[in-house]
């Protein structure tokens, strides 16, 4: 079977983020990348599942600028065989991302594309679900456990939702978006770093996957949160509850 | 001119404070575009709910149900609304941030080939081409201008952030309408939900909540403790991702970047450090309480009062101080 994984280079998780002096881009200078977290998770279970099977061939795909390769092959020092990168150097928005990977998909007729739910830069959380929108597969979000059946054809998921935990079955093809408790990613060992240096890395340039579309959602500024006044220590349990009881809170 | 629809999923017979919200958010649309709003109930208890949806100040209030609809799918809601919007075109169409809509949310922005915007806290600026948005990225820490330049776009609100309507005045026209036929996707069966069942109100719509760290311990030392404070001041429980991923509580309590986004009158942290990810879902509550043993916790500076004490003596000292008050 084929898993295709989607990828995106994201800040380093706990990155302070500052604004340019203009306020409408990001000062990015001294800021370190990886892969986003939640598409660690999904890479991760990728693996797991070709582990399981004995058998699977797991491709990761990432949008973007050259930079992007260096996540591309931590993903194949994890473990995944190859990998796609989309050339394109600038903004694009969720759709035109989705579009991308759908034109990605199409080519490469993966059995389960396997996602984040979440890029921690953005945090849109639209791409992987506007994809199963374009294919027109099922699809599962936030999921904490993937079961395939034996012959591939179907999975059941159990996903984190507000009341509690879903669980559902779909049929493959279909998209899925990993959560936190999926697993826990592994580390590149050392052979794993040096066979990743020798693993194919396609290229395709955006302009050959088709009509994208314009960008219709763009991002025109950023500020800082406001700054919240200072709170109070208090001494005691004592003078907490007379605190709370002067701000008429209980 | 009607040129924001709300839609509210309608599979319990009440109304959630984010449904509320969510006609707040409608109205608020509204209000920047010079227009009104009308609202969808999708689902099976959306005539049940119907009448007191028609009290929210919107135009119309349609309702659509339909044996594909009777159980929430994504594939199935991102169908109907589809169907519905291609014969209303809406100049906006927003749902509160939920679970479910943070998934069927962008599988229908794209099949109607609209730009969506996701968790939005404020509205800026609507015209006709451009609607103008403010929503929180990088985990909480930074605010983003965005631009959805289009005709017709969608948006998930977040509802801790939109006051509900003031009920009263005319009551809404209450409209059926009709479920496209063959809506369920072959590909997809809901299969169950487990869920903790709990007396204590829901995260989303208590006024207070008692949240608790890693440094409770567990079910069997400081978490029954924080319980007992809980009840004592009519709270909901949540929880830190260490708490939900040692297993000491279920996934439901989970308060942050990847669990709920709230915002209470008083949120009592306890035993809980204050990572960033954890601030993304709470530092919008009112008043925060924070009780830690380490001075340097980062949970104190976002804290309005902060107690640096053992919790295993301050909490059923509180407890206890809060029920001598109240009896
Ligand atoms: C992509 C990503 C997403 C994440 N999403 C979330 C999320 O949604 N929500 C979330 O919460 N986390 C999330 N996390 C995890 C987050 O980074 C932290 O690991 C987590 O919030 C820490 O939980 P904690 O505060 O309970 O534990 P700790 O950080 O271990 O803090 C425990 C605290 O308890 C205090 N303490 C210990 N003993 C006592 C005592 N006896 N009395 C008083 N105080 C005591 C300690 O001083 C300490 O401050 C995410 C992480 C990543 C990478
Ligand atoms: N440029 C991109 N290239 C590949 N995958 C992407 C890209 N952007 C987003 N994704 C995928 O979509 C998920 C959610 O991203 P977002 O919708 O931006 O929050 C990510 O975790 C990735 O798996």
């Amino acid at each position: 079977m084929k898993l295709l994984v989607t990828l995106k280079r994201t800040p380093q998780r706990d990155a302070r983020i500052r604004i340019s002096e203009e306020g409408d881009a990001l000062d990015l200078d001294n800021v370190q990348f990886e892969v986003n977290p939640f598409d660690e998770l999904a890479v991760e279970e990728a693996l797991r599942i070709k582990e399981a099977r004995g058998e699977a061939e797991v491709v990761v795909v990432s949008v973007g600028a050259e930079e992007c390769e260096q996540q591309l092959v931590s993903a194949m020092a994890m473990g995944a065989d190859r990998a796609v990168r989309v050339h394109h150097d600038g903004e694009l928005d969720s759709l035109q991302v989705a579009k991308a990977l759908a034109a990605v998909v199409e080519r490469e007729e993966p059995d389960l594309v396997l996602s984040g739910k979440l890029a921690v830069d953005d945090e849109c959380g639209q791409v992987p679900a506007m994809l199963a929108g374009l294919l027109g597969w099922p699809q599962a979000s936030q999921a904490s456990d993937i079961e395939l059946s034996e012959d591939a054809s179907g999975a059941t998921v159990v996903c984190e939702v507000d009341a509690g935990l879903e669980t559902v079955s779909l049929a493959l093809p279909a998209v899925i978006m990993a959560d936190l408790r999926l697993n826990e990613p592994r580390y590149a060992s050392l052979p794993g770093i040096m066979k990743a240096k020798k693993k194919p890395i396609a290229t395709l340039g955006i302009e050959e996957l088709g009509d994208l579309g314009p960008a219709r959602s763009r991002v025109t500024g950023f500020r800082a949160l406001e700054d919240k006044p200072p709170g109070i220590k208090v001494g005691s349990v004592e003078e907490l509850v007379q605190a709370l009881e002067e701000k008429k809170l209980i | 001119m009607t040129d924001t629809l709300i839609i509210i999923q309608a599979t319990s017979n009440e109304l959630s404070k984010s449904d509320l919200a969510a006609a707040g958010f409608g109205r608020e649309a509204a209000a920047a575009s010079g227009g009104s709003f009308d609202i969808l109930l999708l689902g099976p208890s959306a005539a049940a709910l119907s009448a007191e949806v028609a009290g929210l100040g919107g135009g119309t209030v349609f309702t659509m149900s339909s044996a594909e609809l009777e159980v929430y799918t994504a594939e199935a809601f991102a169908a109907a609304a589809a169907a519905f919007l291609s014969g209303h075109p809406y100049r906006l169409t927003a749902a509160a941030t939920s679970s479910a809509t943070k998934e069927y949310f962008p599988r229908l922005a794209a099949l109607l080939d609209v730009p969506m915007a996701s968790d939005v806290l404020k509205v800026e600026s609507v015209d006709p081409q451009k609607a103008v948005l403010t929503r929180a990225v990088f985990v909480g820490n930074l605010l983003a201008t965005v631009e959805l330049e289009a005709p017709q776009a969608l948006v998930t609100c977040r509802s801790s952030e939109f006051a509900p309507p003031a009920s009263g005045g005319e009551s809404s026209a209450v409209e059926p309408v009709d479920a496209p036929t063959a809506l369920a996707s072959p590909g997809k069966v809901f299969v169950g939900l487990e869920a903790a069942s709990s007396d204590r109100p829901d995260l989303k719509e208590a006024d207070i909540i008692v949240s608790v760290g890693r440094g409770t311990r567990g079910p069997d030392e400081g978490i029954p403790l924080c319980e007992r404070l809980a009840d004592v001041l009519g709270a909901a429980l949540g929880a830190t991702r260490a708490v939900v991923d040692a297993g000491w509580l279920a996934n439901e309590f989970q308060i942050g970047q990847t669990g709920k986004i709230v915002a209470p009158e008083v949120y009592v942290a306890i035993g809980l450090s204050g990572s960033i990810q954890h601030l993304a879902g709470m530092r919008n509550s009112k008043t925060i309480v924070a009780i830690n043993k380490d001075p340097e916790a980062p949970i104190f500076e976002v804290a309005d009062l902060g107690l640096v004490a053992d919790l295993f003596d301050a909490v059923p000292e509180l407890t206890a101080a809060l029920e001598s008050r109240g009896g």
